[in-house]
């Protein structure tokens, strides 16, 4: 309602700037509205119908125990809640999460940031390097992870034959716990998938950055390489590098397609998603409980990303 | 042949090309009949003979013909048990289905009895398909057919090892151990991250002279010193590296053992046609093996039932299909049992002219599972069984002690008990 007002009043603005009278002015005001509900209508129901009314409605859900059907069926108050905080499995997952967090946010932007910055250095064929590292970013997950599962790491996989290729012996990499290997074909997963995305956005930081820096910095005598980089270049992508810690922490928590497909579920490799997908809608079908566990985990998602933002400053004014 | 899934592979979710396969089945409706909104909607999970599929919709298709009313025939490959709980939350699922009984599905109101269709031949039904198919005097399933699940060994395979066939669990540890070389493992048992291990669980349970849960089903019945010791041997299979892993197919599947890549492999009855027709008499079968001083040997007998959902506006209609199919189409009940895979008719009468399992191997299958068989117990529902899932994985994979994992999960399986 509040944008239709604001765009009322531009209506207005914008006739008496003209200095006609008000009732063609009237008119656009009201053909302002119509298309202002043309365009926004059909998104505003989408997310209402697929958004805010799953939340909303599961939000109630948490409150009650609902098994086998998403209709709230004996209230329960924050039963469903505690009961999630007292569950071993959930609070594991979030360690399943935490190391997982460990291992793919420092490593994707490492490795994101360092093709970057090839990418944006060389000359030759760069639109085709850029697309190659790019292109992964377009398979789905579900795919990839299959390909891992059924053709890299399983018995007869490109993995086994490169081990016994060095003298070494096969190796169960997706359940091996001594050494916990699995994490092997997890984390590479992903980074192959994802790499390529924030690598674009660090090319788009990093074309931001203006060329008279490195110049006056030339002039000041540094040398092209690690000091231009550690003293310009990393500073100056702060903000994108802000955003790609936030989205690689949300997408973590989010993680569920490589686990679910490479590990089935198990409790040794399994993320809040994957644990909540089995309580809510696996054969237990625990909606209320389910529920009750999603609401934790987008708290936690929300609290850390408030932290982060105001630790590192992100959505200030001077980024 | 992945004619029958257990509770424990049920509630794993799903490996491998389930992830694409669960998506695909939205829109795999097999058509039968005319399509219209006055058909009913049957379900099916994905079985591995070929044939299969073709015989439901036959069976559609001469209900039509002979009932004027049409049938739609939903194959489902992949998590079917996730398909089927999502199907049936809203009014657009099945009408009836396949499935095996639980007690949520009645306590929720999923399903409705059947003991008016059932009742005329009851007296027909083996009492071990009945039992777990009644919650409180009332049936609520058809079963269609009974899937013992047994060991499969390579005969020239022990030979060359100089092993016998295990009378223990002791026994297969050391036996698997023997039969290890290089890449061919001693055992199979599943491609799930566990090694399969898990698919035995209840097995072993059941061998070491306990159960799932107690006989008035109030409590849990494995957290003991006897199933400590059989998780802890199942362990030790997977840590003396005689299990195989990450195979291609999983243990419903018997071409792993077919390839020559283990010389043992968990699977069932309705892999055997395949087997012998790829192997002749180089191989043989044998039940799960007793542990410890209480044990026995097992034989676990899964298999899968027909119901009708609480929700269909046509359920008057679907009893009479599950009547006129699995009550007095004797002739197609025999078809779906053995002209595909090798699955035992649960009904007397069909069992007794079976010959195509009165000799050889699969004599040997229904003797073991008349003899050692037991069947599901539909209070052990997904959250009650869980936490042993759960407490199983960290004793096999993680080698943890395997009492103190046990006490904890059957501390969970209680307060999910309490719920029911």
């Amino acid at each position: 309602m509040s944008a239709e007002a604001d765009l009322a009043g531009a209506g207005q603005i914008g006739t008496g700037t003209r200095g006609r009278s008000a009732k063609p002015g009237a008119k656009r005001v009201k053909g302002a509205t119509l298309w202002f509900w043309v365009f926004v209508g059909p998104f505003t129901a989408g997310l209402l119908i697929f958004a805010v009314v799953p939340i909303i409605w599961g939000l109630i859900l948490s409150f009650f125990e609902s098994q086998n059907t998403v209709s709230p069926q004996h209230f329960v108050g924050f039963q469903n809640y505690v009961d999630m905080l007292k569950d071993s499995a959930f609070v594991d997952s979030l360690k399943v999460f935490t190391i997982f967090a460990i291992f793919i946010i420092p490593l994707t932007f490492a490795l994101a940031l360092f093709l970057a910055v090839l990418v944006n250095q060389i000359t030759f064929m760069r639109t085709f390097f850029r697309s190659v590292f790019f292109l992964p970013t377009a398979v789905s997950y579900v795919v990839a992870s299959l390909i891992w599962k059924q053709g890299i790491f399983n018995n007869d996989g490109l993995a086994n034959h490169v081990t016994s290729g060095l003298g070494g012996s096969d190796q169960s990499w997706l359940s091996s716990q001594h050494p916990p290997l699995y994490w092997i074909p997890l984390v590479t997963v992903r980074l192959w998938l994802q790499l390529g995305f924030y690598m674009i956005i660090f090319l788009a930081g990093l074309q931001r950055i203006s060329p008279d820096l490195y110049e006056a910095a030339y002039v000041d005598g540094a040398t092209p390489g690690w000091t231009t980089f550690r003293f310009i270049t990393f500073p100056q992508l702060r903000a994108t590098s802000i955003a790609v810690v936030i989205l690689n922490l949300i997408a973590a928590y989010q993680a569920f397609d490589e686990f679910y497909n490479l590990l089935g579920g198990a409790n040794y490799g399994r993320p809040p998603l994957v644990y909540l997908y089995s309580t809510a809608l696996g054969t237990s079908q625990q909606y209320g409980l389910g529920s009750a566990g999603a609401f934790i985990l987008a708290i936690i998602i929300i609290i850390f990303t408030l932290i982060q933002g105001r630790i590192f400053g992100f959505g200030r004014t001077d980024d | 042949m992945p004619a029958f899934n257990p509770p424990i592979s049920r509630r794993s979710i799903l490996s491998g090309a389930g992830g694409v396969a669960a998506l695909a089945a939205l829109g795999a409706t097999a058509g039968c009949g005319s399509g219209g909104s006055k058909d009913l909607s049957q379900w099916y999970h994905q079985y591995g003979e070929d044939g299969t599929k073709q015989a439901a919709m036959r069976y559609a298709s001469d209900y039509k013909k002979a009932k004027k009313v049409g049938v739609k025939v939903q194959w489902t490959p992949g998590d079917y048990a996730t398909v089927l709980s999502k199907g049936l939350l809203g009014n657009k699922g099945p009408d009836c289905f396949e499935s095996q009984l639980n007690y949520t599905m009645v306590k929720s109101k999923q399903i409705i009895p059947l003991d008016d269709i059932i009742d005329p031949v009851k007296s027909d039904f083996n009492p071990s398909d009945l039992a777990p198919n009644t919650i409180d005097g009332k049936v609520y399933g058809i079963k269609m057919i009974d899937d013992p699940q047994i060991f499969y060994y390579r005969k020239s395979m022990f030979t060359k090892a100089g092993v016998q066939v295990p009378a223990t669990l002791n026994d297969l540890v050391a036996t698997a151990k023997k039969l290890t070389s290089g890449k061919v493992k001693g055992i199979y048992a599943g491609a799930q991250s566990d090694s399969g291990l898990s698919a035995l669980t209840t097995s072993a349970i059941f061998a070491s002279g306990h159960t799932n849960l107690t006989a008035d089903n109030k409590d849990v019945d494995y957290d003991n010193d006897d199933v400590a010791e059989a998780i802890s041997l199942l362990h030790q299979i997977r840590s003396d590296k005689s299990v195989l892993t990450g195979a291609a197919t999983d243990w419903t599947n018997p071409q792993t053992f077919l390839d020559g890549k283990c010389a043992i492999q968990w699977c069932g009855l309705w892999a055997m046609p395949q087997i012998q027709k790829a192997l002749n008499d180089d191989f043989g079968i044998f039940a799960f093996p007793a542990v410890g001083s209480k044990g026995k040997q097992v034989v676990y007998n899964g298999g899968w039932t027909q119901f009708v959902a609480a929700k269909s506006k046509k359920q008057s209609k679907a009893k009479d299909y599950v009547k006129w199919l699995w009550i007095e189409q004797s002739a197609l009940q025999e078809d779906w049992s053995l002209s595909y895979g090798f699955h035992i008719p649960p009904r007397k009468s069909l069992a007794a002219k079976a010959k195509k399992l009165q000799s050889g191997p699969p004599a040997d299958v229904v003797k073991l599972a008349n003899e050692h068989g037991f069947g599901d117990n539909p209070y052990w529902t997904p959250d009650v069984g869980q936490p042993q899932t759960d407490a199983v994985t960290n004793i096999v994979l993680k080698g943890k002690d395997a009492k103190k994992e046990l006490d904890a999960a059957a501390k969970k399986s209680r307060e999910a008990l309490k719920k029911q």
